[in-house]
């Protein structure tokens, strides 16, 4: 498919492929690896993200065995001579096979070369319960954010997806993506059931998006909801509730999860003096540990109350719909939350 | 080349009872029902999750688990109902976990890629390609140091033995001798990536040479050759003559998930994989014993209808699990 043939309002799938499609042909030394990504008659990997790119891309879209930590290993000795792969797992879960390539070579091989080495390597995973069972649902951020050297963001909407992509193509360092796959808006027989909508108008000019900076979805005055991926349009439907209710709250798609911008955290902390944040996975030593953590340490003296944290229950994510279901954080959990930090 | 059956001739029967022959035969209907009937229910959206499917492979979990005992273990893959099945777990028991109800095998929290059942030898099947082989090596390690006669046979897929998985889990088990047979379900295809793409060796079994044990690629359709050979190497491996590497040589007649539409597969595969469909190809031999008429078949397949039917308007109303399960069973 020519890109000039996609309409204006892409889904994160799409703009995903719009990004690689044009770093691919803006630089020979882009080039994918992952499994099942560049088979024809194939899906375009696990969510359809490089659907058809084989075609003009036939030596620059690499389908491997099923070899995570073979294949992640190669990402970064190709991107160490010189080269940018893009390298992806099917399901986030499965970034457990490659973390020692991942944690202990591509993050670490700048400082241990004394700043000689360069890394630029993208990776991407995908990440949420979605009724598949414990081994296909986990939220993988927890394990990767404190990684000196390693950038991991999250994209929670299409014209976020494409400028992150490319922003994380042209960084010389490892960047890891993590999506949702609610969120990717994927079609026909693979759309998911339970889809958000994370759609965005995408404009003609190449634009991308920085990898360090959050983002103010909604400005409001009493209190600061941080979320990312699923969690965040969770957050955005809850706040439009609370403003029924008279509570007006600002929210923000904490988009870069390390490191975190804590000066836009910071700008609306000092403002509403609340916090809340949602997070999908277990609480216990999860990305919001960190993130509270790091705020009171900086903003302690502008908070009206202890940050609060809405999070998965500390188990495995069920299989049962009913388990999941009440495994995910939900609008009304969030709701709850936010009301009781207002009455502090 | 391996030989690959277009028929299977009654010579090749005479050595065995008409029961042991129709059970083998029941057993790779009941799988092909289960799977026909879930992928049903799954289209018509009154079931949850994602399935992956295993029509066309019946052959090869019939004709290893019949090999093996009542009290040896099976180690499975997210493909892994027609595994189940021919351990011996219920159409009940995993309509029930399809349906995430506590009356499932797994009570609903594992799901279509977990079944498993510890005290009909099958633990949780494992979703992650390939992980299942070195928990394969340790539960026969375990039988070894024990001294109980027991063995474990691992099913996985042509597509885990590029992960390091395949490679340690089967290093281990050759260097200390362990009572283990480690079938790979070689149906030509990795999700949608053929395997003759992702490996050099034109036998996977030959990669047994590379650990120092025996290996042997085997008709995976013929359900007969797949019995013979698992008899073999679960003996030898029982014996402590070491573990054994069986390819199967096989083809899923289906999506690699429900939601995969399989265009990549070409036509003239599919037709000669078809054409020698391994239920078909057994039936049709068995049809040719005097004893054994297609209207004894007909029967078996009937009954099995039948036992689903019931089976799915049972599981469809199932209790499901109450939300304080949801913290339970973290730990022993
Ligand atoms: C470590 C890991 N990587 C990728 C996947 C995604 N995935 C699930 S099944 C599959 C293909 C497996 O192929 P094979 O081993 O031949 O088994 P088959 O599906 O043919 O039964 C892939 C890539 C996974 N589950 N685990
Ligand atoms: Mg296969």
């Amino acid at each position: 498919m020519a890109v000039a043939e996609i309409t204006k309002r892409l889904s994160i799938a799409e703009s995903l492929r719009q990004a690689i499609t044009e770093e691919m042909r803006r630089d020979p030394t882009v080039f994918c690896m992952g499994e099942d990504i560049g088979v024809p008659g194939g899906w375009g990997g696990a969510f359809t993200v490089t659907l058809g790119l084989e075609e003009e891309f036939a030596d620059r879209l690499l389908d491997t065995p099923i070899a995570e930590l073979g294949f992640f290993g190669a990402g970064i000795g190709a991107a160490m001579m010189g080269m940018r792969p893009i390298v992806d797992v099917q399901y986030g879960d499965f970034l457990f096979l490659p973390m020692d390539q991942i944690v202990n070579n591509a993050a670490k091989m700048r400082y241990m070369s004394g700043g000689t080495v360069k890394v630029p390597l993208v990776m991407r995973a995908p990440i949420g319960a979605t009724g598949r069972g414990s081994q296909h649902a986990q939220s993988m951020e927890r394990y990767f954010i404190g990684v000196p050297g390693l950038k991991v963001v999250a994209v929670s909407n299409a014209y976020d997806a494409k400028g992150i992509l490319k922003s994380a193509v042209r960084d010389d360092n490892p960047v890891l993506i993590f999506e949702h796959k609610l969120l990717y808006g994927s079609k026909g027989a693979r759309a998911e059931s339970g889809a958000v909508d994370a759609t965005s108008e995408i404009p003609d000019e190449d634009y991308t998006v920085p990898l360090d900076k959050a983002a103010v979805c909604r400005e409001g005055s009493q209190v600061t909801i941080l979320s990312w991926l699923l969690m965040h349009h969770y957050s955005m439907s809850a706040a439009e509730s609370l403003a029924n209710e008279g509570i007006d709250a600002e929210v923000i798609d904490v988009r870069s999860l390390s490191p975190f911008d804590y000066e836009t955290i910071g700008a609306s902390v000092r403002k509403t003096g609340r916090v809340v944040i949602v997070e999908e996975g277990p609480k216990t030593g999860g990305v919001s540990a960190e993130l509270a953590a790091g705020i009171m340490e900086r903003f302690s003296e502008n908070m009206l109350a202890p940050v609060h944290r809405v999070a998965s229950p500390d188990v495995p994510v069920p299989f049962t719909p009913v388990l999941e279901d009440a495994y995910r954080p939900d609008p009304p959990r969030i709701l709850e939350a936010v009301r009781k930090i207002i009455q502090h | 080349m391996t030989q690959l059956a277009t028929n299977i001739s009654i010579g090749r029967l005479s050595g065995y009872d008409h029961d042991f022959l129709l059970r083998l035969y029941e057993q790779m209907v009941q799988i092909r029902e289960f799977e026909e009937g879930v992928k049903y229910l799954f289209l018509q959206g009154s079931m949850p999750g994602t399935i992956h499917q295993c029509q066309g492979q019946e052959a090869t979990a019939v004709g290893v688990c019949s090999a093996l005992n009542e009290d040896d273990f099976i180690t499975s893959t997210f493909r892994g109902h027609g595994h189940a099945l021919a351990k011996g777990l219920s159409m009940e028991e995993m309509l029930n976990e399809l349906y995430g109800a506590t009356s499932g095998c797994c009570k609903g929290k594992g799901g279509s890629m977990h079944m498993g059942n510890m005290s009909k030898g099958m633990v949780p099947a494992i979703a992650i390609v390939g992980g299942g082989i070195p928990l394969a090596s340790g539960m026969s390690l375990a039988f070894k140091m024990k001294k109980t006669s027991q063995i474990t046979a691992c099913f996985f897929g042509d597509g885990a033995t590029s992960e390091g998985a395949f490679h340690e889990g089967i290093t281990l088990a050759a260097i200390w001798n362990l009572p283990v047979v480690f079938v790979c379900e070689n149906n030509l295809y990795g999700a949608s990536t053929r395997v003759d793409k992702v490996t050099r060796l034109k036998k996977l079994s030959d990669h047994a040479d590379s650990f120092g044990i025996r290996g042997e690629t085997v008709d995976g359709n013929d359900v007969i050759a797949v019995y013979e050979a698992a008899r073999k190497a679960v003996e030898e491996s029982r014996n402590g003559d070491g573990p054994v590497l069986l390819e199967l040589l096989t083809y899923r007649r289906t999506g690699h998930s429900r939601r995969d539409a399989c265009h990549y597969q070409h036509t003239d595969e599919k037709k000669e994989w078809f054409d020698r469909d391994p239920i078909d190809l057994f039936g049709r031999a068995l049809t040719q014993l005097s004893g054994i008429d297609e209207n004894q078949l007909e029967g078996i397949r009937d009954r099995i209808t039948q036992q689903f039917e019931e089976a799915v308007v049972v599981a469809q109303k199932e209790p499901q699990p109450s939300l304080d399960e949801l913290t339970t069973d973290i730990f022993a």
